[in-house]
């Protein structure tokens, strides 16, 4: 049997809008056969990933903490990915932004004032954005491949993140624990509801920043030129689009972004500059992109998905004894789903019996 | 002393070199597969499980080399005969193997590895300055030289080369001349695995004989990079690792001679020597546009 693609007169809006439900349901019966082979009740192992972690006010607190730096970075990669610029190093972006955020309230502790929060957000976006923009540069001036340029950049924030907090911004006070001082109250962002749980202005700024840039890319002509430049270049050059610049916006916009996702997951969830600030949100992120179809308001749902696999799996790790290592295998294999449902938008698939395939090569070879 | 220094650099050197000749071959049929380093670290894990439950390591290299090819499948079934998007796939085996191989190594942490033996060659090993060097390194580090040597002839030596070639060039013109463009290339994807998978193997078995999640640290993308920097010619993507090798074991015997410079920053050198290195080869335009597979990454739809 042989599988043939038979491609559509037209897109099939039904498929654009249904593949990613097709791809969730596939994971989770990917993720059901995972958990029966891992000696597990499949039923009770999905209820404690996707059920369990809904059911209290906490607990959907703690999903915004971990959607937010999902949707903040996917919106931004998603720029990336519909303008042909594959910038795989928004971990990078997310730690640099982290970084430069917490200058103020790491070296100027006793500056306490209203203004201090602004000024960290500012400057964890302009970290981000330097960040990313090193790729651009080289791929704008030096034909450089920016997928593995920002990629190994992701290393070089880490390494550079652990030699800060072991080194020169390692607590004082901290009886040598590889970490800054704790930020003072000014530097914290505050929780939206604190009444109820930990959810901060971060998941605020995700949703706002989700909503602006749908806007652009479906209202206004910036929009238009991200789509037209990364679907067929040359179109974009006849219109006068130009393809450096494009490629500057987009990575200045998604670094940008995770860095504004970074100081915020800093100053928000964390409250201090470790060693491992992201559990793989730059990532991560990625699959979010690709599931939310690249449209910002899909990837606000994504976001929650993933974020809600995350919650899913520590749930998981303390109630039925599943390892917290098997949620990155599920993140893994949604976006192989997600992938392969795509094709289903453009093509349909036929499956030809080996008879009739033999049949079609006799003919041909007459 | 120097011979040692040698050899370090020739055990750091090859992993990148095996995995590069894999990605090579695969990259001149035409795809650009992004997974290196999901198949690399699923290389990694299954060998050394393989090697730990049998106690030997040549099991566990068989295994880490069928488990590369067949994972390959997965993104070689999506990108040839979906034609999904080659680097989001080339992604997703990345994110998928790491994550797998997290899972499934998750009881070897910390469990002593077992190691593959030097070569000993009577005499020819105990030879002064030379002998360990060529006579009595691992075996994988005679393969990889062999599998340079085989790839290089191959490509540039017979005619199934040729039509591997032609088929990374212009995949229309080959399908039209009714070379199957699709089965050869799911051969070159499965061969680029099976490579991944035993560089994989090297580096849980003869570099560093233990299981550590993400061991692989990059350098499956690392591989990637060569293969650019080698504009797509086996030979110098010998001399690319072996310098890549020479800069990670430099930095390591700079950390320990203790020269002040703090060790995450010697750390980061070789990944950002990678991005120097793809600087100063990419600004050559002329040089990448002669050897760079002209159909590479692009997807292909058979017309039938």
């Amino acid at each position: 049997m042989r599988i043939e693609l038979v491609k559509r007169p037209e897109r099939s809006q039904l498929f654009a809008a249904f593949s990613p439900f097709i791809a969730l349901g596939l994971t989770l019966i990917a993720g059901a056969i995972m958990f029966t082979v891992l000696g597990k009740n499949p039923v009770e192992a999905l209820y404690y990933y996707f059920i369990d972690p809904l059911r209290e006010v906490w607990s959907l607190h703690e999903l915004a903490v971990k959607a937010a730096p999902l949707i903040l970075i996917a919106v931004g990669l998603s720029i990336c990915f519909l303008s042909n610029n594959w910038n795989i190093g928004a971990e990078g972006q997310f730690i640099m932004g982290a970084i430069a955020g917490s200058i103020l309230p790491v070296m100027f502790p006793e500056f306490q004032s209203w203004i201090v929060l602004p000024l960290m957000l500012l400057m964890g976006i302009a970290g981000g954005a330097l960040y990313g923009a090193i790729p651009a540069y080289l791929k704008v001036r030096f034909n450089t491949n920016e997928i593995l340029t920002s990629l190994m950049l992701v290393y070089v924030a880490q390494l550079f993140l652990d030699w800060m907090v072991r080194g020169p911004w390692r607590n004082p006070e901290g009886m040598n624990f590889p970490e800054t001082r704790t930020f003072s109250p000014s530097a914290v962002l505050p929780e939206i509801w604190s009444a109820s749980g930990r959810a901060n202005w971060g998941f605020v700024f995700a949703i706002v920043t989700a909503v602006a840039l749908w806007f652009m890319l479906s209202r206004t002509l910036r929009g238009f030129e991200v789509q037209v430049l990364g679907q067929s270049p040359r179109a974009g050059k006849f219109a006068g689009f130009s393809q450096s610049r494009m490629v500057f916006f987009a990575f200045l916009v998604a670094g940008g972004l995770a860095g504004l996702a970074g100081i915020s997951e800093v100053s928000g969830a964390i409250g201090q500059l470790r060693p491992t600030i992201s559990p793989g949100y730059g990532f991560a992120a990625i699959i979010v992109a690709f599931l939310g179809r690249l449209n910002p308001l899909g990837i606000i749902a994504a976001g929650l998905v993933l974020a809600l696999s995350y919650l899913g799996g520590e749930a998981a790790q303390i109630s039925i004894g599943v390892s917290d290592k098997v949620v990155r295998a599920f993140q893994g294999m949604l976006l192989f789903f997600v992938l392969a449902c795509d094709t289903l938008i453009l093509y349909r698939i036929r499956f030809v019996g080996s008879s009739a395939a033999k049949t079609v090569e006799a003919t041909q070879n007459v | 002393m120097f011979e040692g220094i040698l050899i370090t650099i020739a055990t750091a050197a090859t992993p990148l070199l095996i995995a590069s000749v894999g990605e090579l071959v695969v990259e001149r049929s035409g795809v650009l597969n992004l997974g290196v380093e999901g198949m690399m670290v699923m290389g990694a894990v299954t060998g050394f499980g393989v090697a730990l439950a049998t106690g030997s390591p040549w099991l566990g290299v068989l295994a880490a080399i069928i488990v590369g090819a067949l994972f390959s499948l997965l993104f070689g079934f999506l990108t040839l005969t979906l034609v999904t998007n080659q680097v989001a796939t080339g992604l997703a085996l990345t994110l998928l193997g790491l994550g797998l191989s997290g899972m499934l190594g998750e009881s070897f942490v910390g469990m002593p590895g077992v190691k593959m033996d030097y070569i000993y060659i009577p005499v020819l090993t105990d030879l002064p300055f030379v002998g360990k060097l060529v006579f009595g390194q691992d075996p994988l580090f005679y393969v990889s030289l062999l599998l340079t040597a085989g790839v290089a002839y191959f490509l540039f030596r017979t005619r199934a080369g040729l039509t591997l070639r032609s088929i990374g060039d212009n995949h229309a013109s080959a399908h039209a001349l009714g070379i199957k463009v699709i089965a050869i290339r799911y051969l070159a994807v499965m061969f680029g695995g099976a490579c991944a998978g035993l560089a994989g193997a090297y580096l849980s078995l003869v570099y560093t004989p233990q299981w550590i999640e993400n061991m692989t640290a990059g350098r499956g993308w690392i591989a990637l990079a060569l293969v650019v920097f080698a504009s797509w010619r086996p030979w110098r993507v010998l001399a690319g690792a072996y310098l890549f090798g020479a800069v990670s074991i430099g930095q390591l015997h700079a950390q320990a001679l203790g020269i002040g410079v703090p060790s995450q920053l010697l750390s980061s050198l070789p990944y950002l020597a990678t991005v120097v290195v793809l600087v100063l080869i990419s600004r050559n335009r002329r040089l990448t546009m002669v050897n760079t597979p002209a159909s590479l990454g692009r997807p292909f739809v058979p017309d039938r």
